[in-house]
């Protein structure tokens, strides 16, 4: 629980932080710390500069900006959570907010940091890919747009370039609902999640329904299989037996390869039909 | 429910809280004198090795380093001290390393980062060798934990009764003959209570200095045993005891885990005073899962016989206990521990034997219970399962094979039990849980189409030990240059100006001892709460002491407290007399004063009566100045707390999840001082019984990597994972103490485990689930039911 020796820069404007993340190819972008840290102190990870943004100004705010809400870089799990917009526009986000690691985690940790450390059991990233987000990257070379279904590649790895800061979440107001749901490692909402699954529906019929897992395989995301076979008009538990198809399903204590299908399959269904729900 | 007074005490808040919650508390790691060194340990990555070599050329050489030591450095000092030595482990790793985790080398360096970065340049060749790590197949014994040995199996405990063979030997005759009844039944179970990891708040952390010129150690540690920790150093240095000054300050939670001697701690002092420098160990979190003991781990079938109206005709118990790779402080005699209570509540013959063998693993010891959750999960795991196999109500069959109300019977394994009422307990938890509605509520529930079962377990626990006695039974404090016994030990002074101060023995984690025996005082002398100060955990204060475990602190340094201060009492009757010209039988102490029965403006105060006690010439010829006792408590018997549970639990058909709807206990420790330091005490012990049934494990994979060190794998409970625990008492008291008291620290983990268990089996028995072993995640029950419905 000691880290390796590394310098700390604490930033005053993104520039600034973009300058020094473009000079120093081994630096780690933190915003809450919460996912970095331990990995520093477990000696997992030992970046030669750790660029702390936590002082940015202008950051911290989740703004409603007419056909999406953005989200930024700094802003916590908890406020997350306690967002009436998000709740109102996005229940799905706000859900898997609330059952993100505890208080204290939720009250430092952020969602963009979660969204970019990519871990492949975190609650958030999925429902990002169900409400079809989009991910504003900055560096020193400009900004860019990703869209969820291509953000997050693989365990741990997201499509963030070395000297990009991911600056913004943004959330399109597609209407409709959305809901998330997942049994963690202790049962209930609690902890990572052993399996989760996010749902957006367009209506209370469950129309145009997008699907993404988390915890089962090696990266959140889309459940294809599931929005396809609902496409075509099959009966969702017919459909949510379908929520691990084409991926690559891991093993862990937790669970078997078949035990986390099965979750996946169930959860599909309870997010399904809460995000139905949720369109009333 | 609970009542908030009782006859000894009241429900007085914690005089401990205000420093703790502030932060304001000093803990081991806390201390940081000028020029402290920090260890940091190089641990080997295999569970069984030869070591062919060791360069710590490159860290003795890196930035801020002050030494690198091996096994060769310390060998002089022989191997760690033990109580029960079947297999002491080195203080470093000497040549071989028998668990993955085991220290092999120690930096010491200017601080602790650069003692962690040097550590990683410390080279260890190793020839790895096959491990052996599963239980039966070290009983078995193909592969040796160590390469010296002829078997793992270090020791056998049988009964009953105990330490008779041929008494044992009729046991099982006779239970033989009771299988071939035509009207028997006999269900029998192999489970698994499986390794747990004790995961206190606080880790360990050890700080020495030693100061040449006196000749003299200053420690502190975050121990539960402050005076046995210093006798084992002393003796490990061959010095007085009086030459280790030893301070256990705050201690963040010890749960038995902080009831052992540990070879950083011996390591530290060596450092520091081969150095001349205060040196420093804290473990981290992660490094506690390899570097602090484990407990449990167990296998073993148990199996009743009865017959089909539920009379028990007899219990046996064959199993196999994993120490881990060496013998620290009280490894072996764990399962000893479990005997003693083998039979539990019940009058059945019961035959019990458990093998204890050496693994390459952490080294197991006493963690919460210490060998008494393990066998009471058993007992009460098949005594559910005969009575769901007779169709049988379980409370039923408990009733029918309990003890009657008794005063020191002799239990089937053959120890002499304090006091019980068992029944009588169980009736007054059906009666508070009203466990008719809380059936037909499940029932409800189950019409609804889901899984709800209530699962009820009573226990019977033996500690406060205790008797002197008990060296004859092997345990012995003399390793640690302590005398041979479990007395208890308290010292009163009162303080010139009327005030007190009690030292004692014990050496709280956490229990709320400074209140619990300032109430004790308080209810002797009359002397006001808040001047009585409590003074714990350390070797200058306490002329002795045994320290805190097996829920032995009130029942024994308690009882000293209490003794102390009758015979403070006592002298200062003799002073008040004199000073009120009144004869000493007169004399009555309350409201921080001493009265005249019969005259009511007759009194003087503690404060006057110590003014003369400390200014001789106002004392009574005969009597001598000070005001002061030392009483040592050596009680006649450990005592044997008893206690029921119910849980009520609903299982998640389509995930396995088990959600935690009541939680009921009906507990007796006897006489209570603090009812609200008591309920506390069985929340914690219930959580941590509770975390145990659903959530802990220690996992080894077959190479003995342990892969749940850190708490995003060993799942602790929550305060979010818990219910509201529902608890009421009935009161038992014990003839074995002056207070009446018996222990309450680990009966809420002793009743729990199995609780919740039985619930959760009767939730989902109708589907052909017999038996889900611990730990209850979902994967475990979900897996049970797809079992059931494929057979």
């Amino acid at each position: 629980m000691y880290a390796r020796p590394f310098d700390y820069a604490a930033p005053s404007s993104l520039e600034e932080a973009l300058d020094l993340l473009s000079a120093n190819p081994d630096a780690k972008v933190m915003s809450g710390g919460m996912s970095l840290l331990p990995m520093m102190k477990l000696r997992l990870l030992s970046p030669t500069l750790v660029i702390d943004i936590g002082r940015i100004p202008g950051l911290d705010e989740i703004v409603d900006q007419g056909d999406h809400i953005a989200i930024g870089a700094l802003v916590t799990h908890a406020e997350v959570a306690a967002s009436d917009l998000i709740a109102a526009q996005a229940t799905a986000l706000g859900q898997a907010a609330a059952w993100t690691g505890d208080a204290q985690v939720r009250n430092r940790g952020t969602l963009c940091g979660a969204v970019a450390h990519a871990d492949l059991a975190a609650d958030t990233p999925a429902t990002t890919l169900a409400l079809g987000a989009t991910m504003v990257a900055r560096s020193t070379r400009g900004e860019r747009e990703i869209a969820a279904e291509e953000f997050f590649v693989d365990t741990l790895q997201s499509a963030l370039e070395p000297d990009e800061i991911l600056t913004e979440v943004r959330i399109p107001k597609r209407g409709g609902g959305s809901a998330y749901d997942k049994l963690g490692r202790r049962g209930g909402h609690t902890d990572y999640a052993v399996a989760g699954v996010a749902v957006w529906v367009a209506d209370a019929t469950g129309s145009d329904a997008r699907v993404a897992v988390t915890g089962v395989g090696t990266k959140p995301q889309l459940a294809t299989a599931v929005m396809d076979a609902l496409g075509a008009g099959t009966p969702i538990e017919e459909a949510a037996a379908r929520a691990t198809e084409g991926m690559t399903v891991l093993e862990d204590l937790h669970g078997s390869e078949a035990y986390k299908a099965h979750l996946a399959a169930v959860f599909t269904g309870r997010a399904y039909a809460a995000a139905r729900e949720n369109a009333r | 429910m609970t009542e908030t007074t009782s006859v000894l005490g009241g429900a007085v808040r914690r005089r401990e809280d205000p420093a703790l919650i502030r932060g304001t508390g000093k803990y081991t790691d806390d201390v940081n004198p000028t020029g402290t060194l920090h260890v940091a340990f190089v641990r080997s990555p295999f569970a069984k090795a030869k070591i062919l070599s060791i360069d710590t050329t490159a860290a003795a050489e890196a930035a801020g380093v002050v030494a690198v030591y091996t096994a060769e450095d310390v060998r002089h000092l022989g191997p760690l001290p033990a109580q029960v030595p079947v297999r002491p482990r080195p203080l470093l790793a000497d040549g071989q390393v028998a668990h993955a985790g085991e220290a092999v080398a120690m930096v010491v360096a200017t601080d602790r980062y650069l003692a962690q970065d040097a550590a990683e340049l410390v080279f260890v060749d190793y020839e790895d060798q096959a491990p052996v790590i599963d239980l039966k197949a070290a009983q078995a014994g193909d592969v040796k934990a160590h390469d010296d040995m002829d078997s793992n199996v270090i020791i056998s405990w049988a009964g009953g009764p105990f330490g008779d063979e041929e008494a044992i030997a009729a046991t099982r005759a006779g239970i033989s003959a009771a299988k071939e009844r035509e009207d028997a039944v006999v269900v029998s179970l192999e489970m698994t209570n499986q390794r747990l990891i004790p995961t206190a708040i606080e880790p360990r952390s050890v700080h020495a200095e030693w100061n040449a010129g006196y000749g003299e150690f200053r420690v502190h540690s975050s121990t539960q045993i402050a005076h046995a920790l210093a006798g084992a150093i002393a003796r490990v240095f061959g010095l007085a005891n009086s030459a280790v000054h030893l301070t256990a300050p705050e201690v963040g939670g010890g749960f038995g885990a902080k009831l052992n001697i540990y070879p950083d701690e011996i390591l530290t002092c060596f450092a520091a005073r081969s150095l001349g420098r205060p040196v420093k160990f804290t473990e981290t979190r992660r490094e506690a899962a390899v570097s602090t003991i484990h407990g449990r781990g167990w296998v073993a079938t148990a199996t009743i016989t009865g017959t089909r109206d539920g009379e028990i005709l007899g219990y046996e118990l064959e199993g196999v206990a994993d120490m881990g790779a060496y013998t620290q402080n009280f490894t072996a005699a764990i399962p000893f521990l479990g005997l003693f209570i083998g039979s539990g509540q019940y009058t059945m013959p019961t035959y019990w034997k458990v093998d204890c063998v050496l693994t390459n693993t952490v080294v197991t010891d006493a963690y919460r219970g210490a060998g008494r959750p393990e066998a009471e999960y058993y007992l009460e795991r098949i005594v559910d399962a005969y009575a769901r196999e007779i169709g049988m109500d379980p409370a039923d069959v408990r009733k029918k094979n309990y003890f009657d109300t008794f005063q020191d019977a002799i239990s089937p394994i053959g120890f002499a039990m304090d006091t019980g009422d068992y029944a009588k307990n169980l009736d007054a938890l059906l009666a508070f849980a009203d466990y008719d509605g809380l059936k037909a509520d499940r029932d409800r529930m189950r019409a609804e189409g889901r899984l709800v079962g209530i699962g009820l377990s009573s226990y019977v626990e033996v500690c406060g030990f205790g008797p002197s006695g008990l060296a004859e039974l092997g345990f012995s404090w003399s390793e640690y240059n302590l005398p041979s016994s479990f007395n208890g030990s308290a010292l009163l002074r009162v303080t010139p100006e009327g005030g007190a101060t009690l030292s004692i023995g014990t050496g709280p984690s956490g229990q709320g001892h400074e209140t619990t025996w300032a109430q004790i005082v308080n209810r002797e002398t009359g002397i006001p709460l808040d001047r009585i100060r409590v003074l714990h955990g350390d070797t200058k204060d306490s002329p002795t002491g045994i320290g805190s475990f097996g829920s032995r602190s009130l029942a024994v340094d308690g009882a000293a407290a209490h003794e102390a201060s009758q015979k403070v009492t006592a002298k200062a009757s003799k002073i008040a007399a004199h000073l009120l010209e009144a004869a000493e039988e007169d004399i009555r102490f309350g409201d921080g004063a001493a009265h005249v029965a019969g005259s009511p403006d007759a009194s003087v105060t503690w404060a006057e009566i110590a003014k003369a006690a400390y200014q001789p010439h106002l004392l009574p010829e005969g009597l001598e100045g000070s005001l002061e006792a030392h009483a040592l408590f050596s009680p006649g018997n450990a005592t044997w707390p008893f206690g029921s549970h119910i849980a009520m639990v609903e299982v998640d058909p389509d995930t396995g999840d088990v959600t935690l709807l009541r939680y009921i206990g009906m507990d007796d420790c006897g006489n209570v001082v603090n009812p609200m330091i008591v309920d506390g005490q069985l929340h914690g012990g219930a959580a941590q019984g509770i975390g145990q049934a659903l959530h802990e494990h220690g996992i080894y994979d077959d190479m003995g990597n342990l892969l749940t060190t850190s708490l995003v794998d060993y799942l602790i409970p929550t305060a979010a994972t818990l219910p509201a625990f529902e608890l009421a008492r009935t009161v038992t008291p014990t003839h074995v103490n002056p207070l009446g008291v018996k222990g309450i620290g680990e009966a809420g983990t002793i009743g729990s485990a199995q609780t919740i268990v039985n619930a959760v089996v009767d939730a989902v028995a109708h589907l052909g689930v017999r038996h889900i072993d611990m730990p209850l995640r979902p994967k475990r029950v979900w897996q049970a039911i797809q079992d059931a419905k494929g057979a």
